[in-house]
C-alpha cells in the first residue's frame, strides 16, 4: 500500500512539475530570429572585434537588424561577406581593406640601444623599465608583444627585431595597435603607401646617433610635397590623406628614408637620396 | 512552546546559524564564485531568489505528503522540486531580462545542485514552520549565504595584491580563510540557538 502511494505521489508530481515546465517553455520560449544563428554560421567565428562589435553573434544581430554590412567584418573572404549580402538581401558595403602599420624603422641594423635590459622579455615590461633600452625613446623595443597578441600570425619579428606585418593575413582587428606601449601600430586603408615610418619627436640629427633611419624633421618631404599634402606637426611629417597621396615625390630628398612608400609586392621603397644602409648584422656602438 | 518571531529567525538563519560558515553547505559556490565582490553578489541574489521560492514550494509540498500520509518522501520531492524551479526560474528570467540571465550565466542552473537549498527545505520541514515562517527562514539563509560570499570576495580581492608565503597561494588560503571565517561566526552562538 505504502508503495502505491509512493508511486502515485511521486508520479503525480512528476507529471504536474512536467506539464508546468513543458507549458513555460512554451510560453516564456525567448524567439529569436533564426537568422541570426545561420549569419553568424557563415561568419569566421574569431570573435576578433574587428568590425567594432563584441564578437560574431552580436555583429550578426546587428547584421540581420540592418545596422551594418557584411563588408564591416574584415575577416571573412569576399565570397563569405558576399553569401552573407545574398542571404539578407542587402548589399555587400565593401570596404576598403584595412591593415596594421608600424610607424617605426630601427632594427637593430640601424639602431643602438642605450642600456640593457635583462628583465621579462616583453615591451610592455621593458618600457616600465625607463622607456625600455632602446637609444630612440619612441622606438620599437623589439620584443615581440605585437607577434604574441596576433591571433591572425599576421605578425612575424624579422631578424633585425621590428615586426613585419603580413598584409594578406592582416584583418585590421586593433589587437597589435593596443598591445604595442610605444603606441606604433595604426590601422590605415591598404592604398595609404606614402608612410612616416618613424615617431621620433625630437629635431635634429642627434638623433641620428641612436638611429641612422630617425626622422630629423628637415622637412623636405614637406617642402615637396604637392598641394600641401605633408605638415610638420610636432618635428613629425603628418600626411593628410584626405588629399590625393598617390605621389613618391615627397620620399625623394628624404636624407635618413624615414619617409617611404609602401609597396605591395616589394615591400618598403626608400627616396632616391636617403643613405644606403646594407649592413646585415647588428649594429655595433662606436660604428656609424 | 513559544513561537519563534520572525526576526528571530532571520538573525538565526543569517549569523547564528549560517548556511555556508555553520552548517557548511553549498561550499561549492563559497568558493568557487567568490573570486570577485561583484559576481559574488549576484550570486547570492540568484540563490537567496530560488530559496525563497523553494521555501514556498516545499511548504505546500510537505502539506501533499502529510496529507496523504508519505513524508518519507520529503527528500526526493524536494530535489525534484527544486530542480523543476530553478528550470522555471531560468526560463523566466531569460524571458524577462536577458541582461541578467546573460550576468549570472552557469550559475543560474548550477544552484539546481547546491545543497544549502536543499538543506533550507529539510531544515524547515524539520522545525515545523509555518508559511510565513518558511519565507522569513529563507530569507534569513539567502542573507546568510550572500554575506559569507561578499565577505570571502573581499577578503579574496585584498589578498590578491598581499604578499602571501608561496605554500598558502590559491586554493590553500581560501580554505584557510574559511575556516578563520567560519571560527569568527562561531561567536555568533552567544546571540541565541
Amino acid at each position: 500500500m505504502t508503495i502505491l502511494t509512493a508511486l502515485a505521489v511521486l508520479g503525480c508530481l512528476t507529471f504536474l512539475l512536467a506539464f508546468i515546465l513543458i507549458v513555460a517553455n512554451k510560453k516564456l520560449q525567448v524567439r529569436e530570429d533564426p537568422r541570426i544563428d545561420a549569419v553568424e554560421q557563415m561568419l569566421p567565428h574569431t570573435n576578433c572585434g574587428a568590425c567594432g562589435y563584441p564578437g560574431c553573434r552580436p555583429f550578426a544581430e546587428a547584421l540581420v537588424s540592418g545596422k551594418v554590412l557584411p563588408g564591416k567584418c574584415s575577416v571573412s573572404p569576399d565570397e563569405g561577406r558576399a553569401a552573407i549580402a545574398k542571404f539578407l538581401g542587402v548589399g555587400i558595403g565593401a570596404e576598403e581593406k584595412r591593415v596594421a602599420r608600424l610607424a617605426c624603422g630601427g632594427g637593430n641594423n640601424v639602431a643602438l640601444n642605450r642600456a640593457r635590459y635583462h628583465g621579462i622579455q616583453s615591451c610592455q615590461a621593458a618600457s616600465l623599465v625607463s622607456g625600455g633600452g632602446k637609444g630612440c625613446f619612441w622606438g620599437c623595443l623589439g620584443y615581440g608583444d605585437c607577434e604574441a597578441v596576433c591571433d591572425f600570425n599576421a605578425i612575424t619579428m624579422n631578424t633585425f627585431g621590428l615586426p613585419v606585418v603580413d598584409i594578406d593575413k592582416c584583418t585590421a582587428c586593433g589587437d597589435c595597435v593596443e598591445a604595442c606601449p610605444k603606441d606604433l601600430f595604426s590601422l590605415h586603408p591598404i592604398s595609404h603607401r606614402l608612410w612616416v615610418n618613424c615617431k621620433n619627436l625630437e629635431q635634429g640629427e642627434a638623433i641620428l646617433e641612436e638611429c641612422q633611419v630617425a626622422c630629423t624633421a628637415c622637412g623636405k618631404c614637406a617642402m615637396d610635397a604637392p598641394d600641401n599634402l605633408i605638415s610638420m606637426i610636432n618635428n613629425l611629417p603628418v600626411v593628410d590623406y584626405s588629399k590625393n597621396h598617390q605621389t613618391q615625390i615627397p620620399i625623394q630628398r628624404c636624407p635618413t628614408g624615414a619617409i617611404v612608400w609602401l609597396d605591395d609586392k616589394l615591400g618598403i621603397i626608400k627616396g632616391a637620396e636617403s643613405k644606403k644602409i646594407i649592413r646585415k648584422g647588428q649594429r655595433q656602438e662606436g660604428i656609424s | 512552546m513559544k513561537p519563534e518571531s520572525f526576526w528571530h529567525i532571520f538573525i538565526n538563519a543569517s549569523l547564528i546559524n549560517n548556511f555556508v560558515l555553520a552548517y557548511f553547505l553549498g561550499i561549492c559556490p563559497f568558493l568557487g564564485v567568490s573570486g570577485k565582490k561583484e559576481t559574488a553578489m549576484k550570486m547570492g541574489g540568484a540563490v537567496t531568489f530560488v530559496m525563497v521560492i523553494a521555501a514556498t514550494c516545499a511548504y505546500g509540498i510537505n502539506l501533499l505528503l502529510i496529507a496523504v500520509g508519505a513524508p518519507f518522501l520529503q527528500l526526493i520531492s524536494y530535489i525534484v522540486v527544486i530542480a523543476s524551479t530553478v528550470q522555471l526560474v531560468e526560463m523566466f528570467i531569460k524571458k524577462m531580462s536577458p541582461a541578467l540571465f546573460r550576468a549570472l550565466g552557469i550559475f543560474l542552473p548550477l544552484i539546481t545542485t547546491n545543497c544549502a537549498i536543499l538543506g533550507l527545505v529539510l531544515f524547515q520541514t524539520n522545525k515545523g514552520y509555518g508559511f510565513l515562517e518558511s519565507i522569513v527562514y529563507a530569507l534569513g539563509a539567502g542573507a546568510g549565504f550572500t554575506l559569507a560570499l561578499m565577505l570571502m570576495a573581499g577578503l579574496r580581492e585584498q589578498l590578491d595584491f598581499a604578499e602571501v608565503p608561496e605554500v598558502t597561494k590559491g586554493t590553500v588560503l581560501t580554505l584557510l580563510i574559511a575556516g578563520i571565517l567560519s571560527l569568527s561566526f562561531m561567536g555568533f552562538a552567544g546571540l541565541g540557538g
